[in-house]
């Protein structure tokens, strides 16, 4: 019963007051500090010299690529829309949404939905100029999903759906709904050697050394910066 | 491809190291950038205000002047600088156009100037960004008019164009009375019969004296004769008028349809269709109801008077005000009169004898007219009487100055844009920058069909095309596609156009139906998916064995079309953003040369998951090295 005293108490409180502000006609102010958000969050890198030790650039370099970051992304930070919007201009024929989600788990290193330049810069630093052993581990990173260890199928399919789907519809020859689970069959044919149904990093990075194909392509993208 | 994001194109191209391991095939060569500069600070000298901005950022957008390398032709050796002789005002913003990716157009400026602007550098003014842009066209519509006014000057002090036919010339005297005398007179002859059809029409009821049974007998009744000829006269006159319309409008159906005529058919049907009937009892009441229409002569006045229309046009433009207004006054009239006819209910010989009787009350008070028939006499009524007139006119004044305010502007504004005119607009702008976006797209397939077709070229050994085909593209264009081109290897798919796909959605329901090669698989699954109703056109088709050369041979050549007489096209540097809206849509929808380059895959067959693809026709070609692509082009 006192709950439902204080209640109407605090209710006759609410109503007297809102005619007193009505009578003496003075605005309500707590409305604008209520909706100032606080979405300005700015987020500045480590100093150069600090960067430029942990990973593999040169400081021109770093300036290059934080240009470019802080021009598209002056808050300093990216969330999963930005990237997405940036990474689908690149493939204005399909649908690169999944894709770029999955690539942005693997660029969010500390998994807090954001990602900033120094995270941005050490996964470049491993692509583009890191060993051939750490490559394969950031892919393996990419694929695996759930950060488990393990790549199992069906992590697997939906990263090579992601894949295909970026392809759009226009194709040729026709994109089936088979291919990506039969590419996915042939490529856990390569991979898995005890055949336990899931790829281990070793496996993986034992399988690819072991493909040309894979080792040439892993070369390509050396000189990108 | 937007530029702003050029920067990020490394990244994504890093990021392609994730397709490796899944791709079966070798990937395509990365285009080599040989002429790497490292990035530099140049220096844009614009009559003497330097502007220094990197080499990068310029090279954002290839399709323009500072974009491309036509700002070598203004490069000075001497001081080591680009020199342009242009405004720097404007400049300013063109250069801001380059570092934050939006074109912003500045209120002070000239519109004409700006244009020029622009039209020098490059830049189609259709990016111009969605803050700015309402602004730059409502100018450039002014300024359009205004030029369009002073054209019609000039053509209207010259004597009239000698090869109008008789109808123009009608029509045209009717539409600006003051091209000829004969329009003048004839203007100012209608002008005068409606007034004298108005003022006969509000006489004709003015009691003239004569008593009879004491009454006055109204003037209409008394010379019934010299008003039925006066009406007679008006009459003719205005179905002689509409009739000539009729005849001279250049489009009759659009004419019937328009205000005006509605209008003149309005004012002058009452007196035919009192011709028509006759002095029956029962119909002299509709006949009489009907002279009422016959006030509408006076809304001919419009053609006459600018001003009508433009009240008329604000009226109309402002609906949704008056919408709002005529709503709310609803809703308080209804609230109102409810609660006056509970408070008034009680007192004796209370006039609010119902919620409906108490509406009038209501509008009465609240449009502040207070006739006083209606008034209340409990405290409560008063009480709710005088909250009643106090929200009346809180609630009639705020839609009021929303169209006063529209009246002036458009009063103002010479209102001979339409509202319908800037939607046309809109739609044509949507387009274009719709038709340059998907230009991005279609310069991948494009330059694929360039990069083969000079392969080709090289292949079969005549070296006459120009070889500076290949070097069009900039690089980072290059780049960007060497990443669809990767794209495309891992998946072991291509990209196509919208035609090609559904045209080989038509070949493979044919395959499916009439081969039964065994390299053709899996194509059951085919047409059910995609063409199922295209597959019926293939029902007459016979169904014999047809050989599988044959057959393949068709494929081929209807995959495979190249454009060999669109060497301009080809050759023009800058594409994409900038090309012309007719050129852009000359080069989407292009049907004319065909020729064969046949190129297959030699792919090993237990690698490719897709087992369609065609064996290699010809067994003479090179193997091994060349790095060949099946073409499905546009």
């Amino acid at each position: 019963m006192s709950g439902c005293t204080r209640r109407c108490k605090m209710g006759i409180v609410k109503f007297a007051r809102s005619i007193h502000r009505l009578v003496t006609g003075t605005l309500n102010k707590d409305k604008p500090e209520d909706e100032l958000e606080m979405t300005v969050v700015c987020h500045r890198p480590e100093g150069l010299e600090q960067l430029e030790a942990q990973t593999n650039f040169t400081k021109r370099e770093l300036q290059i690529l934080y240009r470019g970051f802080k021009n598209e992304c002056p808050s300093g930070l990216v969330n999963e829309e930005t990237f997405k919007q940036i990474y689908a201009q690149f493939f204005p024929h399909g649908d690169a949404s999944t894709y770029a989600h999955y690539l942005f788990n693997a660029f969010d290193s500390g998994q807090n939905g954001s990602v900033k330049f120094e995270d941005f810069v050490m996964a470049l630093s491993i692509l583009l100029r890191g060993s051939i052993r750490e490559k394969l581990r950031w892919t393996f990173n990419l694929y695996d999903l759930n950060k488990d260890g393990y790549i199992n199928k069906e992590e697997m399919t939906d990263i090579v759906r992601a894949i295909y789907d970026m392809m759009g519809k226009y194709t040729y020859p026709v994109l089936k709904d088979e291919a990506p689970r039969q590419h996915v069959d042939a490529f856990f044919q390569k991979m898995d050697k005890n055949k336990d149904g899931v790829v281990t990093l070793d496996e993986f990075i034992v399988s690819c050394q072991e493909d040309d194909n894979i080792m040439q392509s892993l070369q390509l993208f050396e000189n990108v910066i | 491809m937007a530029a702003g994001v050029a920067a990020w194109l490394p990244f994504a191209r890093a990021a392609a190291i994730g397709w490796m391991p899944v791709a079966n095939c070798p990937m395509p060569i990365a285009p080599s950038d040989k002429s790497r500069r490292q990035d530099e600070l140049i220096v844009l000298n614009v009559s003497g205000r330097r502007f220094q901005t990197w080499r990068t950022t310029l090279d954002r957008y290839p399709d323009t002047l500072l974009g491309s390398s036509e700002k070598e032709f203004f490069y000075n050796e001497e001081t080591k600088e680009y020199f342009f002789d242009r405004d720097p005002d404007v400049f300013r913003s063109i250069l801001n156009f380059y570092r934050t990716g939006k074109l912003h157009y500045p209120r002070y400026e000239c519109i004409s100037a700006y244009d020029e602007e622009l039209a020098f550098f490059g830049i189609i003014p259709e990016i111009i960004g969605d803050c700015c842009y309402e602004e730059y066209k409502d100018r450039k519509r002014e300024n359009a008019e205004r030029l369009m006014d002073d054209n019609d000057q000039e053509n209207g002090k010259e004597g009239n164009l000698p090869n109008l036919n008789f109808r123009e010339t009608m029509w045209r005297a009717f539409e600006n009375p003051h091209t000829s005398t004969m329009a003048l007179v004839f203007y100012y002859v209608t002008g005068f019969f409606i007034a004298i059809s108005v003022i006969t029409n509000v006489v004709e009821t003015v009691p003239c004296g004569i008593h009879l049974n004491q009454k006055d007998l109204p003037c209409g009744e008394r010379y019934s004769v010299a008003f039925f000829c006066l009406d007679t006269a008006c009459v003719m006159i205005f179905t002689v008028e509409y009739l000539l319309r009729l005849f001279a409008a250049p489009s009759r159906y659009r004419f019937i349809r328009s205000v005006m005529s509605i209008i003149d058919v309005v004012a002058i049907m009452p007196y035919y269709i009192g011709l028509v009937m006759t002095n029956n009892e029962d119909v002299s009441g509709a006949f009489v109801t009907l002279r009422v229409f016959r006030v509408f002569r006076i809304f001919k006045f419009s053609r006459h008077s600018q001003g009508l229309r433009i009240l008329g046009y604000t009226l109309k433009s402002c609906a949704s005000e008056l919408g709002f207004l005529l709503f709310s006054l609803t809703m308080a009239i209804i609230i109102f009169a409810t609660v006056m006819y509970y408070a008034e209910k009680g007192s004796s010989a209370s006039k609010f004898t119902s919620i409906p009787a108490s509406f009038w009350y209501t509008i009465v008070t609240m449009t502040t007219l207070g006739y006083g028939d209606m008034v209340p006499k409990t405290i409560a009524g008063k009480i709710f009487g005088s909250i009643c007139s106090l929200s009346g006119v809180l609630v009639i004044a705020l839609p009021v100055p929303v169209i006063v305010s529209n009246f002036s502007r458009i009063y103002h504004q010479n209102q001979r844009a339409d509202k319908r005119r800037a939607q046309k607009v809109q739609k044509a702008r949507l387009a274009r920058i719709r038709v340059a976006k998907a230009g991005s797209s279609n310069a991948f397939l494009r330059s694929k069909r360039n990069g083969l077709l000079n392969e080709a070229l090289e292949l079969t050994g005549s070296g006459e095309e120009d070889q500076h085909l290949s070097k069009s593209t900039s690089v980072i264009e290059s780049q960007h596609h060497h990443l669809l081109h990767c794209l495309e290897k891992t998946t072991n798919h291509e990209f196509v156009d919208e035609q090609v796909f559904e045209h080989n959605c038509l070949e493979s329901g044919m395959k499916n139906y009439t081969s039964r090669s065994p390299s053709l698989d899996s194509s059951h699954g085919l047409t059910g998916t995609c063409c199922s109703r295209r597959s019926k056109k293939t029902t007459h088709l016979p169904n014999s064995s047809v050989p599988a050369t044959r057959l393949r041979s068709m494929q081929e050549l209807s995959a495979i079309h190249i454009q060999c007489g669109e060497q301009q096209a080809l050759s023009t540097s800058r594409s994409s953003l900038n090309v012309q809206s007719d050129e852009a849509l000359r080069l989407n929808c292009q049907s004319s040369q065909i020729t064969t380059a046949i190129i297959s895959i030699p792919t090993p067959p237990t690698a490719s998951p897709e087992g369609s693809l065609p064996q290699p026709s010809s067994p003479s070609q090179p193997s091994a090295g060349v790095n060949i692509v099946k073409v499905s082009a546009l």
